[in-house]
């Protein structure tokens, strides 16, 4: 069972999450970051549930709208908010953007704009687990569009023929693009695939951030004890546009937004913990205005930091041959 | 009445809108021409070429599809071979590499391989271009990956009037024609004709003539290289502009005309130097023309590094102007042409 401080550290992370979503609409909005936002408002709950039930050696893989997980997984804040905003100093040194990052120091594999793309290498990173017989879990984060693409059935397949100790977890806010899931497949919900490869799949409240730390936990508990994959699909919803520009009502009703703002993951965690006398309104006002002050003060320094210089470095293609991974 | 030379109306218009008329038309003049890919229904395609069509074809002939690229293109494949005309579009080039095997390996090939028993008469919209905020999966130029693949048609078109021409011919075409879109040139309007009228794939256009040097080039970089020769002009250099418009076929006898003419020859392409595009035109050139060369054929391509995301990393992968305009004056040995 999850104790109290646990879960007001939960409390405080996905209010991190939240704020750091709007600091990145924010420097959008006046072009302070290159390329588009995805913002992660909305579904906080599963990238905080699941990264808190990990220990520090298991390995998460990211995807577009990523920047939750890697802020849960333990990011540097100031770092990642250098890469969003191109500077030198940037978890990519300004190469990547926000959707291309990746570093081993914290366990996180890596991200892509690709969608599905790192499905089947965070199943690689599974398969070297196993191998090596470390006991690491890795969390193969994507979104209900990503669950059709090719590579994501075949890397499935595979997993469940090796035991692989790999959680997939799928967000499924119900969207793709414009796309809904009705025209996206004919399922009803997408963890019926888990038994297609001969493993468990499991329908959660993605917004119930102690459901899915419970989830997580227990999954990560059959990984490491060598029987395999579990396919956790979180139904969650995001709250904003696809992307930054988009005002993500032109496929959505204003109704049916509204109606997932009222399943908030934050206010409702926040709520019990005041049923139960854990928590005050001032204290929790207390706690997110300290942790959007630290952040502004984070993003100013990195809107400071210098852009890389206009230069080509061919030395940069390849890793130099004294590298070593592993 | 019907006296007067008729000259065809234009519109001025940007390409989205060209090719969204090319499309319209052509699908109410041909039930077999249908769209699909992402976010092509309601939401208009990814940059409102298919804005619309639902409302106006219905679901069955705009089909929205799941986030699955390979099987997009194989099934784009494979109802062409079954009498339809699929319009795909993939939202950008770096994901053509996902729909690789069926378009490179099943649908250029199946022509030919069946002895012209099986066609396949689809066409693959993409756009491209590497910009800032792209980054590595999102601003690829990965065109000249495709010209190894005999086959494959390929429709780079720089104008509206252009773009809807060669969007008509595409869709008739019984082959495969891989079209790319630039990102760089659907903000630029132009004059389009009404009507029906078709431009030929693989039929390249001189977009500025010149006596002095020819830049053959494509795509975005067509709007860099007339700036260049606009800064040259001033300095008494009068370029010829190739534009190819397609990369296959290859239309060579437009651009061993030009550079017959010129002697001189400055390959300019945005996508990557080495073994792309701009290699195979400049042995074109040499092959064909060396004794009449006044000197070597230059090119000037992207930086072979992935696209990057942060704007000076990209200022510095690819080509521009300034680029173009010292590398001519170099060529001229101090501005002089003779
Ligand atoms: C392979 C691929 N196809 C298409 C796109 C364009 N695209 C970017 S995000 C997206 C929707 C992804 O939906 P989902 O996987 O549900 O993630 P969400 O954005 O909802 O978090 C699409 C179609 C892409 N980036 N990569
Ligand atoms: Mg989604």
């Amino acid at each position: 069972m999850l104790d109290t401080a646990k879960r007001k550290a939960m409390l405080r992370q996905m209010v991190l999450l939240r704020a750091f979503e709007e600091k990145l609409e924010e420097l959008y909005q006046r072009k302070a970051m290159f390329g588009s936002t995805h913002s992660y408002r909305g579904q906080e709950a599963i990238a905080v549930g699941v990264c808190s039930a990990l220990q520090s050696s298991d390995l998460i893989a990211s995807y577009h709208r990523g920047t939750g997980h890697l802020i849960a997984k333990g990011a540097d804040l100031y770092t990642l908010l250098c890469e969003c905003m191109g500077r030198a100093e940037g978890y990519s040194k300004g190469r990547g953007g926000k959707m291309h990052m990746g570093d081993m120091a914290f366990g996180f594999i890596g991200n892509t704009g690709t969608v599905g793309g790192t499905v089947p290498t965070a199943t690689g990173a599974a398969l070297s687990a196993k191998v090596r017989g470390s006991k690491e879990v890795v969390i193969s984060f994507f979104g209900d569009g990503a669950a059709n693409q090719g590579v994501v059935h075949e890397a499935m397949n595979m997993a469940g023929l090796w035991k692989l100790p790999v959680i997939y977890v799928c967000e499924n806010n119900q969207y793709a693009m414009t796309v809904s899931l009705e025209k996206s497949t004919a399922v009803k919900q997408y963890s019926v695939r888990g038994a297609a490869y001969g493993f468990e799949g499991k329908t959660i409240d993605g917004n119930d951030v102690e459901a899915v730390y419970e989830e997580t936990a227990r999954a990560a508990a059959k990984g490491r004890s060598g029987d395999g994959p579990t396919f956790l699909e979180c139904m969650t919803y995001r709250w904003d546009g696809h992307f930054g520009g988009d005002p993500g009502t032109a496929y959505r009703t204003k109704e049916e937004i509204e109606s997932w703002k009222q399943k908030c993951p934050i206010k409702r965690l926040k709520e019990k913990l005041i049923a139960e006398g854990h928590l005050s309104e001032s204290e929790f006002q207390k706690t997110s205005d300290e942790v959007y002050a630290d952040l502004a003060a984070i993003a100013e320094r990195a809107e400071a930091a210098p852009l890389p210089k206009k230069e080509v470095d061919l030395t940069s293609i390849y890793a130099p041959l004294e590298v070593s991974h592993g | 009445m019907a006296n007067a030379v008729s000259v065809p109306a234009t519109k001025e218009m940007r390409m989205q809108e060209a090719l969204r008329e090319a499309l319209r038309s052509e699908m109410a003049r041909d039930e077999r021409v249908f769209v699909m890919g992402e976010d092509v229904g309601l939401f208009g395609g990814a940059y409102g070429v298919t804005k619309g069509f639902v409302q106006e074809f219905g679901e069955q002939r705009v089909l929205d599809t799941p986030i699955s690229e390979s099987a997009i293109v194989g099934l784009a494949v494979g109802s062409a071979i079954n009498g339809m005309r699929p319009v795909v579009e993939i939202q950008f080039a770096d994901l053509l590499p996902l729909a690789m095997d069926q378009l490179a390996s099943h649908g250029a090939r199946y022509h030919y391989m069946t002895g012209g028993r099986v066609n396949v008469p689809m066409v693959i919209r993409t756009k491209f271009a590497t910009r800032a905020g792209g980054g590595p999966s999102h601003s690829s130029c990965n065109h000249g990956a495709f010209i190894h693949f005999p086959g494959l048609k390929i429709a780079m078109p720089t104008t509206p009037a252009d773009a809807k021409g060669m969007m008509l011919s595409a869709i008739r075409d019984p082959n495969p024609v891989l079209f790319f879109e630039s990102h760089y040139l659907y903000g630029v309007r132009g004059p389009v004709p009404d009507g029906d009228y078709t431009v030929p794939i693989g039929k390249a256009v001189v977009r500025r003539p010149g006596k002095d040097l020819t830049i053959v080039t494509c795509g975005g970089m067509v709007l860099k290289a007339d700036a260049a020769a606009e800064q040259l002009q001033a300095k008494g250099i009068d370029i010829e502009i190739v534009d190819l418009r397609s990369l296959a076929p290859l239309d060579k006898e437009t651009i061993l005309t030009s550079v017959a003419k010129t002697k001189r020859a400055l390959v300019l392409d945005e996508g990557p130097l080495i073994g792309g595009l701009s290699a195979e035109l400049a042995a074109l050139i040499q092959e064909n023309l060396f004794s009449d060369l006044k000197g070597p054929v230059v090119r000037i391509a992207a930086q072979p590094i992935p696209p990057p995301h942060s704007p000076p990393l990209v200022d510095a992968m690819i080509p521009d102007v300034d680029q173009v305009v010292d590398a001519v004056m170099r060529m001229a040995e101090g501005g002089k042409l003779s």
